[in-house]
Order: structure tokens, then sequence, then C-alpha cells
């Protein structure tokens, strides 16, 4: 297991002004008994709400924050002793930070970079040809990274962070403020990355078109811990999210009709349209069954909505 | 040696050529000081026949190199490193497979090497065709004083590096910083040379503190001041101040990354 985290906790103290000149402290836990692991060549995605705890556990893993308590193990390293051998072996990105020489054209941050991480010129030269070609960098890497749209930016810190060949890649909100364009760029090369299966992923956004897109396995935590850990299907599942189906008849439907298998939850257009949920069964079946009631005119099936699903989770 | 302190410090150098203008602005200032403190300090020796023991081109080396020096040294300007720890973007720093110290450390070197091309070298230039600087009767004072104005940027960049180091526990250094340009101005042979104070004040600068490191030292050793046994002596006492203080920011920066908190998540 790459990344292996078990009982992790990190807490702040906060201190507050009382009277004049009292001052109290409390203990806040950013992260409260986070158990993860991670295998190798993985891509999870690590959502929640804003304060949850993401950020903090990012940092934890690679090494900025001292945990508070726990265990915490990546690619068998600990993180905050082993911080700076740990560097070579991992990427990140934090989409709110820059990685690049501010004042330098985004070519010579790269060039730069060979050199900290001691990359054998070759290997850099192949790694930069891969992402250059997937990420289509090749119009602005003399250009100083001050006057680089966010888009292109980004898109020069997925390199940075992948030039060295990690192991394991952090991604903290890597399509936060880009337009659609370059969301799907980013989207598109990290599905390429998850395909060669040689780099584990770990990924935070709140853009849930990502992880409807790019991860297989979800883990959701919420006020420091996890509530989720598992598939997007068994979350569907476990929080009851249903599949819809919406049919437009060519009679109205019968006033309290019911179809089995489904439920009934909306009747539309004086009758001429209605809203099945599914409660788990095949949609073919549901179909059939509505098919025997009422001539079909047009039918769609919905799948349940990411969004509601989390939302209703962060909601608690 | 590996390449990356050579590509850091080629970073740094041409980091800072990319702002000619400021280059331009900042000669032209200093040189213009450098003429007003020169005429000022030679009208005085010219009542007393010397200030302080610096004779006439003595002192118009220790003003023009002195000129060329503050930009050299740079004192003035605070390191990025406390804007960083204050934003959190002190977190890429941290994520290097090198210790931020000597990332600071070689880009400084390459800005310090640039400002020696350009700010140095033409008020150096100014002072020389305009009054005449003083010429070293021992060849072997070039390359001491070479030495010494490594030793006096690094010390400089030592101090500034705890200073931004300072910003772990302070967050805002503006105070300390304000306290600090003060000290290396005064105490540093920037506005007097410091053999005009009482002698106890400037035995205890000189001991006591590694402010006469960062410009005296050098202009000493430039104008042969107690000859070249005693700037070699001189040299050593910069180097001691410049491993001290380096070493003092490994301890510094140990005990801030381990109370780090990231500002804004």
């Amino acid at each position: 297991m790459i990344i292996e985290v078990s009982g992790l906790r990190k807490d702040f103290t906060v201190t507050t002004k009382v009277g004049r000149l009292r001052r109290e402290r409390t203990v806040v836990s950013a992260v409260d008994g986070v158990d993860l692991v991670v295998g190798r060549g993985e891509l999870i995605g690590y959502i929640g709400p804003n304060g949850a705890g993401k950020s903090t556990t990012l940092k934890v893993l690679t090494g900025v924050l001292t945990p508070s308590a726990g265990r915490v193990r990546v690619c068998g390293l600990d993180p905050v002793a082993d911080r700076t051998t740990l560097a070579r072996r991992i990427g990140v990105v934090f989409g709110q930070r820059s990685q690049l020489w501010w004042d330098l054209p985004l070519g010579e941050s790269f060039e730069l970079l060979r050199h900290i991480y001691r990359v054998p010129a070759a290997e850099h030269a192949a790694r930069l040809r891969t992402c250059s070609d997937l990420l289509d960098l090749d119009g602005f890497t003399r250009t100083p990274v001050r006057q680089l749209s966010l888009g292109q930016r980004m898109r020069g810190e997925l390199t940075a962070a992948l030039l060295h060949g990690p192991e394991v890649l952090f991604l903290d909100e890597p399509t936060i403020g880009l337009d659609v364009l370059s969301k799907q760029a980013v989207r598109g090369f990290l599905a390429e990355l998850d395909r060669r299966g040689d780099t584990t992923v770990v990924l935070t956004t709140h853009d849930l078109a990502d992880i409807e897109k790019l991860c297989e396995r979800l883990v959701v935590i919420d006020h420091g811990r996890v509530v989720h850990d598992g598939t997007l299907d068994a979350l569907h599942t476990r929080h009851g999210s249903r599949r819809t189906i919406v049919a437009d008849l060519d009679a109205p439907w019968p006033a309290g009709q019911t179809v089995p298998g489904a439920a009934v939850t909306a009747v539309e257009a004086d009758g001429t349209r209605v809203t099945l949920t599914l409660d788990g069964r095949a949609a073919g079946e549901v179909v059939a069954a509505l098919a025997r009631i009422v001539p079909l005119r047009d039918l769609s099936v919905q799948e349940p909505d990411i969004e509601d699903v989390v939302a209703r989770i962060y909601r608690g | 040696m590996s390449r990356a302190p050579l590509a850091l410090l080629a970073a740094g150098f041409r980091r800072y050529s990319t702002y000619r203008q400021a280059t331009f602005a900042g000669i032209f200032t200093n040189s213009v000081f450098g003429f007003l403190r020169c005429y000022l300090l030679l009208s005085v020796a010219e009542e007393a026949g010397s200030v302080a023991g610096y004779s006439g081109s003595q002192l118009v080396t220790y003003v023009w190199l002195g000129q060329g020096m503050l930009a050299t040294v740079n004192s003035w300007t605070p390191l990025d490193l406390a804007e960083r720890v204050r934003t959190g973007d002190v977190v890429a720093d941290l994520l290097r497979p090198i210790d931020p110290l000597w990332t600071y450390l070689w880009t400084d070197l390459g800005r310090a090497c640039f400002a020696v091309l350009t700010r140095l070298a033409v008020p150096l230039g100014v002072g020389a065709f305009a009054f005449g600087l003083y010429v070293p009767d021992d060849p072997l004072v070039y390359p001491v004083l070479l030495l010494s104005l490594v030793l006096a940027v690094v010390t400089g960049f030592a101090c500034r590096y705890l200073i931004g180091l300072t910003a772990f526990w302070l967050l805002d250094i503006r105070g300390l910083n304000m306290v600090w340009v003060f000290f290396s101005g005064f105490a540093s042979g920037l506005y007097f040379p410091l053999a005009v104070l009482p002698e106890w004040l400037s035995t205890l600068l000189w001991v006591a503190t590694p402010f006469p490191v960062l410009m005296q030292s050098s202009i000493d050793i430039a104008v042969e001041r107690g000859g070249l046994g005693h700037g070699l002596l001189v040299l050593a006492g910069q180097a001691a101040w410049a491993l001290l203080l380096l070493w003092a920011c490994r301890v510094v920066q140990r005990r801030g990354v381990r109370r780090l908190v990231v500002q804004g998540g």
C-alpha cells in the first residue's frame, strides 16, 4: 500500500479574545481520526465541504504539517521526518498556490526543477514531451509565469509536478477557477495518467464533475472524519439515490395508478408526463410495465445526481 | 557538486536581470547619493586632513564601494520568505527535495552576482572616474576583497532569512524589519565609518554584532586599513559570523516548521 493512514488527528489551537486582556485558547480538530489506505496506481477522489479537513490531510500526507496523533506512511516513509526524501517521490499541485518561478519563463522553471530533483536529462525531456503533447504547452513555454492565464498556469503546474516521475500525485483543487476547456484538458490528462496506471493520484475537488469523470473510488470527509469510502454507486445506494424515468405519454396518466418497482413522483403537462423513481429494479422491467398501462411517446432515464447525494451528506 | 546550486544561482541572476528599469533607477540613485556623501566627507577631510584615519582616496573608496555594496548586500529589501510564510506559499518551498535555506541562499547569491555587475560596478566606475579610488599596494587585497564581498552577502542573507523566519511566529515582520534596517545601516558603516564612534562602542559592534561584517569589513580590506594581516583577521571574523548565522537559520527554521500552521487552508 502506497499510502497508509490510521487514526490521523490534527488539532489547531485557536486563540480568541475574551474581554480586554484575557484570551481563551480552544483546540479545534481539523482532522479527527481518519483512516485511509490507498494502493499503488489508484486514483481516489477526496471530497468534503469547506473546512472538512481535506487540505489539512494532504498537508500531513506531504509532510508539511505535523500530525497531532496517528500513524502516517507514504511510500513507506514518515512524511514529516523524511520530508525532503519523500519530496523526490511525490508530486503536489495546490490549485491556489504556485510552485513555479513567478518571474521566469515556464520552460526555465521546468529546467530548474530538473536540476533540483536531479532528473537525468533524457528522462526529463521524455516526460516533458509527453506532458507537452497532452496539455498543449508549446504556445507558452517562453512566457514568464506571471503573464500566464490561470488555465495555462495550471497546465504548467501539473507538468512541473510530474517531471521527476513521482509515485504519488497529490492534487488539491486542480480545476478551481478554470474555464470549461481548461477543465476538460486537465481531466483528460488525469484520465490518461490513470490509464497508464503507474502513478497514484489523490484528488481533492469541489467540482463533482471531476469525480464523476475520473474517480472509481471516493472518500468523503466531513468534520474531520471519513463518512464514506467506496465507489460512487455505493454512495448512491447507501444514501438512497435513485434513478428516475421521465416518460411522455400519448394518453393522460390514470389518477392513482401505480407501477410495480417504481414510485410515481410527479405527473405534469395535463397528465401526459410522469416521473417515476426506481427502487433498484432494472429500468427495462419498469418501462415494460409502464407501456402496458399507457402508450409511450418518449422516454429518458436519468442517473442520480451526484451533487444531490453529496449535498445530503454535507448537510448531515 | 550537484548542479542544483548553479541552476538556482543562474535563476536568481536571470530573475533580477529582467528588471532593467529598476536597475537603472537604482544605479542612478546610488550614484547621486554617492556624490553627495563624497563631497561632504572630502570637505571634512580637507579641513582636518583625514576622517577617523581615512585619507582622501580611502574616503572615496569608502563612499563608492559602500554605495555599491548597499545594493549588493541588499539589507533594505526583505526576502520573499516572510511574505510566503504569511500567505502559506512557503508550502511549495517545503515540498522541494532541497532545504529552503539553501534554495533561498543560492538564489540570493545569483541576485548578488547580478548586483555586482551592475549596481556595484557602475557606481565604482563613476567614483573612480570622478574622484579616483584608493589603489591597494598589495595585489593580494583583490582576492581577499572578493571573498569578503561573498561573506558580506552570505551574512546579510542569513540575517534577512532569520528575520523572514520570525514570520512563523509573528506573521507580520514589518516592525522587526524596521529595527533591522535601522541597525544594519547605522552599525554597518553605511552612514559613517565605524571608526568615528567612541572606541568602546565600535569595539562592541565589531565583536558582538554581525553588522560591521555587512559593509565596513570589506571597505577596510579594500583600503588596506591596518594592512593585509588585519584584513585577514577581519575576513576570518566575517566567515565566523556567516557560519554562525547560517547555523542559527537552520535551528530556527526547524522549530518554525514544526509549529507551522499554513494560512488559508
